[in-house]
């Protein structure tokens, strides 16, 4: 019942709107994953991907999204709903009827097989003719620059190679949709951003559709032409990174997009002014009367000095080159504020203030956007 | 005097003796080590050696002076005699007849074992069906029961299936193996899971799975269990003497107990014959190990996943 409740209540403000000038490669409709035990993992999911596009299932761990990309694949069943891949159903099928390639976390690559023969396993078992493999598994390492690497086995590559074999595997299959499990969570940060430019650019190049499964939000808002943001089992809300960032759905969403997290304060609108605690800033026009929760992006929120705002207790300063971070209480409430590095420390009492425009207001106990 | 008025060089030198100090210590330890080590050896191979050399000497030399040290210069003679000569009851059965016999029923042994073991823990770990659990914890409890314990029921069985005196009664009884399975289930379970589903999307059905992926990947179990298995195998004395009455089913070492056995008359047991014959019975599971110790290290130390 009560999450009945809350289903309905989060889907008032998550428009699943798709690419209308593309065809749907993927639908995932009202697809549902219940455990023997009787555990959701989904709780009805929809999902639509148009040709060429790459979405992403950004979430907590443990928020099904992996379990979702795992059910596209085949390699879980589908309890409930359905999930067409242009336009066929697939609950039923094999993952290797599916037509789709995915890319696993830890790589997956076979061991004893040096990586011209990954490369070409499925092909073999598809009884491809051999010069048709010998022609892909070329163009394939051709297009990752891993030719060099073709004779030797995956122990004797570095881990960003391997990853390339790993797409590389994906890629020689032609599939409809590439499917990635955190495909970059074993790599350092510096290789991790290299090859995350990669993924996207080969993504393009090829117009392959493709979903990206991570718990990492920036490598969510760089890839994704669509984000998927998933808390719980249930989606929370999808849009282009842009419109996930500006104008998030859910305080959940404004919590886990952006780093650092939207400052997320209780207040209640009062006329036209936002009381928080004893002190109060301007209203945004038209914000219905009441307790809510008040959001404010770090870089959106102002100092200035004290007496016009919420009253800030700086605590402590974090140094990031660029900007700097600043935490500290408003009226009471844990807050970040970031702030140009060039410009010299604020000092003295302070207060905390920002433009109407820039807060979102949520609802204050369902969370839902205002 | 100038040395130790010079706090810093007087530290120096301090800390120069010390490490030589340390040097020396780690050097009388190592000596300490190998005269452990080489103490082990000699033990161990003291009989061994004894054994070669008596086997070089005439009977009648063992007899009357002991067991011989030295070299009796009868090696190519007594090994010639033990080797080709035809013996036995029947008088039709040689030295390499019996470790030909001994070679079948060591490789049988180890590569049946190895295949039934790998189907049975592949099936418990890869695939869900009914009872798989207590089906395993039923092998792995059979381990509390060691041929001796059940060798009359089996001889019951295997003769009722009037399986003696061949072959097939003397390996298939024993092709099942708890611990082998033991081993490959440990092993099956340590290989990653998302091997599986790679495969899977790469269209390899069960059976492709089996031999594309996880028989590669056993290469160095398999040989770790193959000498194991081809030891044991070798090694058997009881069952192949209740199994076989037919001599030319003898194993090697089924051999020597014969030998020493033809004590006719006033006749001086062949005591050379006996120790050559148990050097050559040692030989082949020894170049085994030999030839497979780095695989068996391996298969039981590291995994290559």
């Amino acid at each position: 019942m009560m999450t009945l409740l809350e289903a309905a209540a989060r889907h008032v403000e998550a428009p699943v709107h798709t690419p209308s000038d593309r065809a749907l490669t993927l639908e995932i409709d009202g697809v549902v994953k219940r455990y023997p035990n009787g555990a959701l993992a989904v709780k009805g999911v929809d999902i639509q991907v148009g040709q060429g596009e790459l979405v992403v299932f950004v979430g907590p761990s443990g928020c099904g999204k992996s379990t979702l990309l795992r059910m596209v694949a085949g390699l879980e069943a589908v309890s409930e709903g359905e999930i067409r891949i242009d336009g066929r159903r697939m609950n039923e099928a094999d993952p290797a009827d599916r037509d789709i390639a995915m890319v696993f976390q830890n790589y997956a690559l076979y061991p004893h097989m040096t990586v011209r023969k990954n490369l070409a396993y499925g092909l073999q078992n598809r009884k491809t003719p051999k010069d048709v493999i010998a022609a892909k598994v070329a163009e394939a390492a051709a297009m990752l620059q891993i030719e060099e690497f073709l004779d030797r086995k995956p122990s004797q590559l570095s881990g960003g190679q391997r990853q390339r074999v790993a797409m590389g595997r994906a890629i020689v299959r032609d599939p409809k949709v590439f499917l990635f499990d955190e495909p970059l969570s074993n790599l350092d940060a510096r290789l991790r951003n290299q090859m995350r430019l990669e993924i996207r650019k080969l993504q393009r190049r090829l117009g392959v559709s493709a979903i990206y499964v991570t718990h990492d939000q920036v490598e969510a808002m760089t890839l994704a032409d669509r984000i998927v943001v998933l808390n719980g089992g249930l989606v929370e809300q999808v849009g282009t990174p842009s419109e996930v960032y500006a104008r998030p759905a859910t305080t959940f969403v404004a919590s886990f997009i952006g780093a650092p997290a939207m400052n997320l304060l209780d207040a209640v609108v009062d006329g036209g002014r936002l009381r928080v605690g004893e002190a109060a800033i301007p209203a945004p026009a038209g914000a219905p009367q009441g307790p809510v929760k008040a959001g404010l992006r770090a870089e959106k929120a102002r100092l200035v000095p004290a007496g016009q705002g919420l009253p800030f207790a700086l605590e402590a300063v974090e140094e990031l080159g660029a900007t700097r971070l600043l935490h500290g209480l408003a009226a009471g409430a844990p807050v970040v504020v970031a702030a140009d590095a060039a410009l010299p420390l604020p000092a003295g009492p302070l207060s905390l203030t920002a433009d109407p425009a820039d807060l979102h207001l949520f609802d204050a106990r369902q969370g839902g956007r205002l | 005097m100038t040395v130790s008025s010079d706090p810093a060089l007087a530290a120096s030198w301090s800390r120069a003796t010390a490490a030589a100090g340390a040097n020396r210590r780690r050097r009388n330890l190592q000596v300490y080590h190998h005269a452990v080590l080489i103490f082990g050896v000699a033990l161990m191979m003291a009989p061994l050696l004894v054994a070669f050399a008596s086997s070089t000497y005439d009977p009648i030399v063992i007899h009357s002076e002991g067991l011989q040290l030295g070299y009796g210069g009868e090696f190519a003679s007594t090994y010639g005699a033990v080797l080709f000569d035809r013996g036995g009851f029947t008088g039709d059965i040689t030295g390499v007849r019996m470790l030909w016999n001994s070679v079948i029923l060591g490789l049988g042994f180890a590569v049946g074992k190895i295949v039934i073991s790998m189907l049975a823990a592949y099936a418990i770990v890869y695939f869900r069906f009914p009872f798989g659990t207590v089906a395993f914890w039923i092998i792995f409890s059979t381990l509390l029961l060691p041929l001796e314990v059940r060798i009359l029921p089996s001889y019951e069985v295997v003769q009722s299936m009037g399986m003696l005196n061949s072959w097939t009664g003397l390996i298939l009884p024993l092709i099942a193996s708890a611990t082998a399975t033991f081993y490959f289930r440990q092993f099956f379970k340590s290989v990653p899971d998302e091997l599986l589903e790679a495969a899977r999307i790469d269209g390899a059905g069960p059976v492709r799975f089996f031999l594309d992926i996880l028989v590669p990947l056993s290469k160095t179990m398999m040989a770790a269990i193959f000498i194991i298995m081809f030891v044991v195998g070798w090694n058997q004395y009881l069952w192949p003497a209740l199994m076989t009455t037919d001599e030319s089913l003898f194993t090697i070492v089924r051999g020597i107990r014969q030998i020493l056995q033809v004590w006719i008359g006033a006749n001086i047991p062949e005591y050379n014959k006996a120790l050559a014959m148990a050097i050559l019975a040692m030989v082949p599971p020894a170049l085994i190990v030999l030839i497979f110790q780095r695989a068996f290290v391996k298969g039981l130390v590291e995994t290559e996943k």
